[in-house]
C-alpha cells in the first residue's frame, strides 16, 4: 500500500517568555525533527503523555498551526508552502475530529448548519447538492433526520461527536484527524464512536491520523503506532510489533503502567517505574530526552541524542541501546 | 474482627427543582481495615455522591440521609453532629479528588498546607509540623521534598500536586481513605506510580481504601471487592476476580466488554467493540419500581420493566441484582 501521509522533519517551536515581563525570550520545541507515514486506508495512531506534541504535530499537519521546518507530503505534494487555491484544496482532503465535542460546535448554529460548514467555506456545490450529502451524513453516522434543526446543547456527548464526525466527512477528506476523539465519553459512548470510525474507515476507504493517550483504544484502531515523547517520535511500528516487541524503554514502561482485567497478562506484566518527571521543554538536556527517567541509561545517553533507526524491516526506534 | 466500615441500606436523597429522588437507593457494604473497595460506573452513577455520603458532606439543603445506617470503627455516624463529623473527618477519614487543585489552596505552600493538617489533628508545634510535613512529601516520593515543600500548588506538574493531596491526606494517618478517580487526569506512568504509592501505603499503615474509578482495569489491579453502580443502585457487588470473570449483571458484562483492553494474546484480528446503547438515566428517573438498566438491556423481559429487580447471591458471595442473573 502506498503512503497517503509522508512526515519529514517536521519542526514546530513556540516562542516563550521565561522569567516574567522582562524576561529572555527562549523556544519550546514542541515538535522536534519529527517523521512519520501514514499509508492509504490504514489508520497511525500517535501516542504520548500529556505534552509531548501530539496535537501540535497533528495541528501542524492539517495546516491549522505553522511548522517551522520540515515537509507534510500528502499524495506526493508538499502541503506547507501551499497557499490560495492549492491550499482550499488541501483543506478539503484534511479534515479534523477534536476531543472535546462540548466546545468545538457553535452553540448558535443547527446541527445541519455545522455539518454544511466546511462545504459552504470549501466547495462550490448548490445548495440542493449540499443539503443531500448533510442529510447523508446524518444517516452515515447514526443521527436521525428530525435532530438535523436542533442545536449543540440539545444533544449528549456521544451525539456531539458524531456531529462532529459527519462535519469532518462532508467535503470527502482522504485524510482525517482525530485529536483523542473519545477521551471525554464515557466507556458505553465510547465504544459507540470507535465502532462508528471503523465502519466509516471500512465503507469510505479513509485514512486516520488516531491521536490519543489511552493504549487499548490505540491498540484497537491503529494498523501503526507512533510513540512520542517530549516532541520526538521515539518509536515507530506496526500494531503488532509495537505491542507485540516493544523496543523503547519508554514504550516498554508505558504499556507495562496500563491496568488491565486479563489476568494472563497482569500475572506475565513486570511494571517499569519511571520515576520523576519529563524534563523542561525549553531547556532540554544534550543527549537522550529519556535519560533522567530511563531504567537503562548509560552515559552514553546523557551525551548524545539517539536517532531514529529503522531495524530493515520497518521497526523504528531512537534508542542507542535498544 | 468486625469490619471498620458498614453500610445497612442507605438511602440518600437529594432535592432538585424536579422534586425529591434517590442519589443513592438501598446501598449495603463493608470494609475491613487494610482492604479495598472499588466503586464503578459510568458518570452520574452516583459514585461521587457515595464518597461525600460517607464523609458526611452531602450538598447543603438538598441532600440528606433519607434512611439507612453508616458504621464507621464501631460508631453510628449516619446522623453525628457536625462538629463530630468535622473531627472524623480530621482524624479518620481523609478523600483525595480528581482535580487536586480544587482542595489545595493555591495562596499557601504545599508544605505549610500539610503542617497544618497535622497540627488539626495532632497538638505540635509549628516547626515539628513542617518537619512532618516534609517527611510526608518524601513518603510520597516528590523529589528533594525539603526544598519542596516551599512551592505553592501551581510551581508543581499535575503529578505532584496530586502525590501532595495524598500527603495531605495521610497527615492526619487515616483508617480509611477515600480516592475518588484520583488518577483520570493523569498520564498513565504516572497513575502507575500512585497506584504504587497507594498500595505501599496502605501496606504500612493498614487503612481501608475506597477507590471510585470507570476504569475497570484498575480495579482489577487495586482493589479486592468491587460495587457496580448504575443510577444511584448497586448493579452488582463482590470479589473482583469473580465478577470480571463472570459478570453476572448485563450491566457489568456491557462496561468490561465495551472497553478495549490490551490483552496478552494479540491478533491482526479485530472485533468490534460491544455497544451498550443509550446513556444513562437523570437523577430525575432514578427510583423507580423497574430496573433502570432495562432501556438499554438487550435481556430485558416485561418483568424488569414492572419491579425493582431483588438480590440475587451466587456461592461466591458475588450479588447481583438483575432478574436473569442466574441465567446470564
Ligand atoms: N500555543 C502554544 N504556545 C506555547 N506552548 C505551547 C502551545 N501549544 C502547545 N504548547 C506546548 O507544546 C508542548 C506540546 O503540547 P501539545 O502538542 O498540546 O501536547 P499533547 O497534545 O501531546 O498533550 C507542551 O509543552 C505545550 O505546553
Ligand atoms: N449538587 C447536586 N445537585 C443536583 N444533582 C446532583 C448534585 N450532585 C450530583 N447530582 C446528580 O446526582 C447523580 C449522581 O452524581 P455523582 O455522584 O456525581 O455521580 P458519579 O460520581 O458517579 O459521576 C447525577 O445524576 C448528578 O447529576
Ligand atoms: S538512549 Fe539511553 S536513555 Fe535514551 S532510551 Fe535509550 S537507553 Fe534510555
Ligand atoms: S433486570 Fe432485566 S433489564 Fe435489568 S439488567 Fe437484568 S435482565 Fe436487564
Ligand atoms: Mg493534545
Ligand atoms: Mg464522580
Amino acid at each position: 500500500m502506498t503512503d497517503l501521509l509522508n512526515v519529514e522533519n517536521l519542526t514546530v517551536r513556540f516562542e516563550v517568555k521565561r522569567g516574567g515581563m522582562f524576561g529572555k525570550k527562549a523556544h519550546l520545541y514542541a515538535v522536534d525533527d519529527v517523521s512519520f507515514t501514514v499509508k492509504r486506508g490504514e489508520t497511525l495512531a500517535i501516542v504520548g503523555e500529556s505534552g509531548s506534541g501530539k496535537t501540535t504535530a497533528a495541528l501542524a499537519v492539517a495546516r491549522l498551526q505553522d511548522a517551522y521546518k520540515g515537509r507534510v507530503e500528502l499524495d506526493g505534494d508538499d502541503i506547507l508552502p501551499m497557499e490560495g487555491e492549492a491550499l482550499r484544496q488541501v483543506r478539503q482532503k484534511v479534515q479534523f475530529i477534536f476531543q472535546d465535542p462540548y466546545s468545538s460546535l457553535n452553540p448558535r448554529k443547527r446541527a445541519q448548519d455545522i455539518v454544511q460548514e466546511p462545504l459552504d467555506s470549501l466547495s462550490d456545490k448548490s445548495k440542493a447538492e449540499k443539503e443531500k450529502i448533510v442529510a447523508g451524513l446524518f444517516e452515515a453516522v447514526g443521527l436521525r433526520p428530525e435532530q438535523m434543526r436542533l442545536f449543540a446543547h440539545q444533544f449528549s456527548g456521544g451525539q456531539r461527536q458524531r456531529i462532529g464526525i459527519a462535519r469532518a466527512l462532508a467535503t470527502q477528506p482522504e485524510l482525517i484527524i482525530c485529536d483523542e476523539p473519545v477521551s471525554a465519553l464515557d466507556v458505553a459512548v465510547q465504544a459507540q464512536i470507535l465502532n462508528l470510525l471503523r465502519k466509516l474507515q471500512k465503507d469510505m476507504g479513509l485514512t486516520f491520523l488516531f491521536i490519543s493517550h489511552d493504549l487499548g483504544v490505540v491498540q484497537h484502531m491503529s494498523d501503526a503506532i507512533a510513540v512520542m515523547y517530549m516532541g520526538k517520535v521515539v518509536e515507530h511500528a506496526s500494531r503488532l510489533d509495537l505491542f507485540g516487541n516493544p523496543k523503547h524503554p519508554y514504550t516498554q514502561a508505558l504499556l507495562s503502567a496500563v491496568p488491565t482485567v486479563d489476568r494472563t497478562k497482569r500475572a506475565e506484566q513486570k511494571r517499569i517505574l519511571i520515576p520523576g518527571d519529563p524534563p523542561d521543554p525549553v531547556n532540554l538536556p544534550k543527549g537522550c530526552r529519556f535519560a533522567g527517567r530511563c531504567p537503562v541509561a548509560q552515559d552514553k545517553c546523557l551525551g548524545e541524542e539517539p536517532a531514529l533507526v529503522d531495524d530493515g524491516k520497518g521497526h523504528r526506534v531512537a534508542c542507542h541501546f535498544a | 474482627m468486625s469490619p471498620l466500615l458498614t453500610v445497612e441500606n442507605l438511602r440518600i436523597e437529594l432535592t432538585t427543582r424536579d422534586g425529591v429522588a434517590p442519589v443513592i437507593d438501598d446501598l449495603s457494604l463493608s470494609l475491613n481495615a487494610g482492604e479495598t473497595l472499588s466503586f464503578v460506573g459510568e458518570s452520574g452513577c452516583g459514585k461521587s455522591m457515595t464518597a461525600l455520603a460517607l464523609m458526611g458532606l452531602l450538598p447543603e439543603k438538598i441532600g440528606r440521609v433519607a434512611a439507612g445506617k453508616i458504621i464507621f470503627d464501631g460508631e453510628d455516624i449516619t446522623h453525628a453532629s457536625p462538629a463530630r463529623l468535622r473531627e472524623i473527618r480530621g482524624n479518620d477519614i481523609s478523600m483525595i479528588f480528581q482535580e487536586p487543585m480544587t482542595s489545595l489552596n493555591p495562596v499557601f505552600s504545599v508544605g505549610e498546607q500539610i503542617a497544618e493538617a497535622i497540627r488539626a489533628h495532632q497538638n505540635l508545634p509549628r516547626k515539628a509540623a513542617w518537619n512532618k510535613a516534609v517527611e510526608l512529601l518524601d513518603a510520597v516520593r516528590i523529589p528533594n521534598p525539603k526544598g519542596r515543600a516551599g512551592d505553592y500548588p501551581f510551581q508543581m506538574s499535575g503529578g505532584q500536586r496530586q502525590r501532595a493531596m495524598i500527603a495531605m491526606a495521610l497527615a492526619c494517618e487515616p483508617k480509611l481513605l477515600i480516592a475518588d478517580e484520583p488518577t483520570t487526569a493523569l498520564d498513565v506512568t504516572v497513575q502507575a506510580q500512585i497506584f504504587d504509592l497507594l498500595t505501599d501505603l496502605q501496606k504500612q499503615s493498614g487503612a481501608a481504601i475506597i477507590l471510585i474509578t470507570h476504569d475497570m482495569g484498575a480495579v482489577a489491579e487495586m482493589a479486592r471487592d468491587v460495587i457496580v453502580m448504575y443510577a444511584g443502585r448497586k448493579a452488582e457487588y463482590g470479589p473482583v476476580d469473580a465478577i470480571i470473570e463472570h459478570p453476572r449483571h448485563p450491566y457489568t458484562q456491557g462496561l468490561i466488554s465495551c472497553v478495549p483492553h490490551i490483552v496478552s494474546d494479540m491478533t491482526e484480528e479485530r472485533h468490534d467493540l460491544v455497544e451498550v446503547p443509550g446513556i444513562v438515566p437523570s437523577l430525575k428517573d432514578f427510583g423507580r419500581d423497574e430496573c433502570l438498566f432495562a432501556s438499554r438491556c438487550q435481556h430485558r423481559t416485561e418483568e424488569c420493566m414492572s419491579k425493582r429487580p431483588v438480590e440475587k447471591h451466587f456461592d461466591n458471595n458475588q450479588i447481583a441484582d438483575c432478574w436473569h442473573a442466574e441465567e446470564l
